[in-house]
């Protein structure tokens, strides 16, 4: 089963990993940053050895973000995000794995999932289905 | 390259490797090189031909790159060691042992059931990991990192190749037929024309079982299992519609149905009932059996398949089972009757946030001509759904019931 894991953050500067410039990432120690930081490194290591990562990627500022809406007239490109909130979209990651509980872990080790941000969880479609 | 020598390469799959790990132990390292032998004789046998032995040939042509691999770690590790059992290519074994002992390395315990289902389809399967990752829509980089960790993993959880202790054997059995079932479903949900990869995987678990029914031909649960396969593959070709819509059961067009898969599947599961005893794919497969003896949906003998339901809840009760008990339930006694079934699994944790409840709820509300009732599970059971075919065939149901405008 595969699950989009997007990482939300309320950024005070932009840079990756998020949770350092959240206010909550910069409120921790220099060694719990670097050692969460490490966390992080080990986790997607290891979600990529074990071949549960199919893809992922870090996202630029949402100040770069353009967000097009078409009329009559056309395509009407606007700047900044298409959501209003605090909590940007910073990356995505998708994974495959045998459980549901499998992804809710991964998703929970993510140091965002605790400091200035939140980890979604979203299960992608499946191509096939069941006879009814 | 053609379908009749790819067959070929990939049913002997299975003894190269078993020979190679038998001889040099090494699973991981007797893996790749049986798999870099199936490729080169992807290569070499529609140019040059068939070898007059292609079991021995993809052998030699395999333990020569094993061979190869240990001299070069040994000359590194500066070890002045030679050994004789090098110098000649092992013996190919009895052909039904090996795919069963093999199938039951590859569904090793110690390994989450996706890594069990690819190394199964490379190892025994004898598929190569691009064609695997295409089957599963992954990259082939993250199928052959599951492929290794796999291996990496049966290698420290110490498992040989050897058949599992004989009072572990029935566990490990189940488990390889779980396996196998899951590629099965794997390849049979998959819709036809996009998804051609994935549906050749419900050939390969068919291919897969009828060798393990070939070695174990008196285990009445590999039999039960092979029927229920031939006999839920039978219905292939009718089970979709146009643009991949999914067609259920009680519209199919029965005439698309496959006969001769129907007759294998029925005689087996007929014989077997008769003598094994009884189990939970055996139930599955009689039901299966049941439903194609009806020429039309009509016909279906419901009072067998509740009995049938009944049966399979005492023996391997699940939600799952209790649902499609109550769609009997409520074809022999009226949906009132399956729908009070039903009421039971409503706080089920299991059933939480399951589309299929609201679905069997919604089809029995529109039985008993409760169109409100029913369009409401549709459309709850649609926004539940992770598939695409049942999330549409669901909402079509919903609008279907939508009360007439104005």
């Amino acid at each position: 089963m595969k699950y989009l894991v997007l990482i939300y953050a309320n950024a005070q500067s932009w840079g990756h990993p998020i949770f350092l410039r959240t206010a909550a990432g910069q409120a921790l120690s220099e060694d719990r940053r670097a050692a969460l930081a490490a966390d992080l490194d080990a986790l997607l290591t290891e979600i990529n050895d074990s071949g549960e990562l199919v893809s992922g990627a870090a996202l630029a500022d949402p100040a770069t973000a353009r967000t097009v809406r078409s009329a009559d007239g056309g395509p009407l490109a606007t700047d900044g995000p298409y959501g209003e909130s605090k909590e940007q979209l910073a990356g995505f990651f998708l994974v495959d794995c045998a459980t549901r509980e499998r992804a809710e872990e991964i998703a929970g080790r993510f140091p965002e999932a605790r400091y200035g941000g939140a980890v979604e969880l979203r299960p992608v479609m499946d191509l096939g289905g069941e006879e009814m | 390259m053609t379908e009749a020598s790819g067959d070929l390469w990939r049913r002997l799959a299975p003894r190269v490797l078993a020979a190679l790990v038998r001889r040099y132990r090494d699973f991981d390292a007797a893996e790749d090189a049986a798999q870099e032998a199936l490729l080169a004789a992807a290569r070499q046998w529609p140019e040059e031909g068939v070898p007059e032995d292609p079991g021995a040939w993809l052998i030699r042509v395999a333990s020569r790159r094993l061979v190869d691999g240990i001299r070069s770690d040994r000359a590194r590790a500066r070890r002045e060691e030679t050994a004789a059992r090098l110098e000649y290519p092992p013996e190919p074994g009895p052909a039904g042992d090996d795919t069963l002992t093999l199938l039951l390395l590859c569904c090793h315990p110690a390994l989450p059931e996706p890594s069990q289902v690819a190394l199964t389809l490379r190892a025994v399967g004898g598929l190569g990991t691009a064609q695997i990752a295409r089957a599963f829509l992954v990259p082939e980089a993250t199928m052959a990192q599951r492929i290794s960790r796999a291996k990496q993993r049966i290698r420290a959880a110490g498992a040989h190749f050897d058949p599992p202790p004989p009072d572990e054997l029935p566990d490990r059995l189940r488990t390889v037929l779980h396996v196998l079932y899951l590629i099965f479903n794997e390849g049979y949900t998959a819709s036809d024309g996009a998804d051609l990869h994935r549906v050749e995987l419900a050939a390969e678990a068919i291919r897969l079982t009828r060798a393990v029914h070939a070695a174990r031909p008196d285990d009445g649960e590999v039999s039960g299992l092979l029927a229920l396969m031939l006999l839920t593959d039978a219905r292939r070709p009718a089970r979709t519609g146009a643009g991949g819509d999914l067609v259920p059961l009680a519209e199919q067009d029965r005439t698309r149905w496959d006969r001769a898969a129907i007759d294998e599947g029925t005689e087996l599961i007929t014989t077997t009932l008769s003598r094994a005893p009884i189990g939970a794919y055996q139930i599955q497969a009689a039901i299966a059996a049941v439903h194609a003896e009806a020429a039309t949906a009509a016909e279906t003998d419901w009072p067998q398949i509740l009995g049938l339901y009944t049966l399979l809840a005492r023996l391997a009760p699940n939600p799952v089972v209790t649902l499609n008990r109550a769609v009997a339930a409520a074809m022999v006694h009226g949906p009132a009757v399956g729908l009070a079934l039903l009421d039971g699994l409503a706080d089920d944790p299991r059933m939480a946030r399951h589309h299929r409840l609201p679905a069997v709820r919604a089809h029995l509300a529109e039985l008993a001509g409760d169109r409100d009732a029913a369009r409401a599970d549709y459309l709850l059971a649609a926004r539940l759904s992770t598939s695409l075919p049942e999330q549409r065939y669901l909402n079509a149901r919903a609008d279907r019931l939508r009360p007439p405008a104005g």
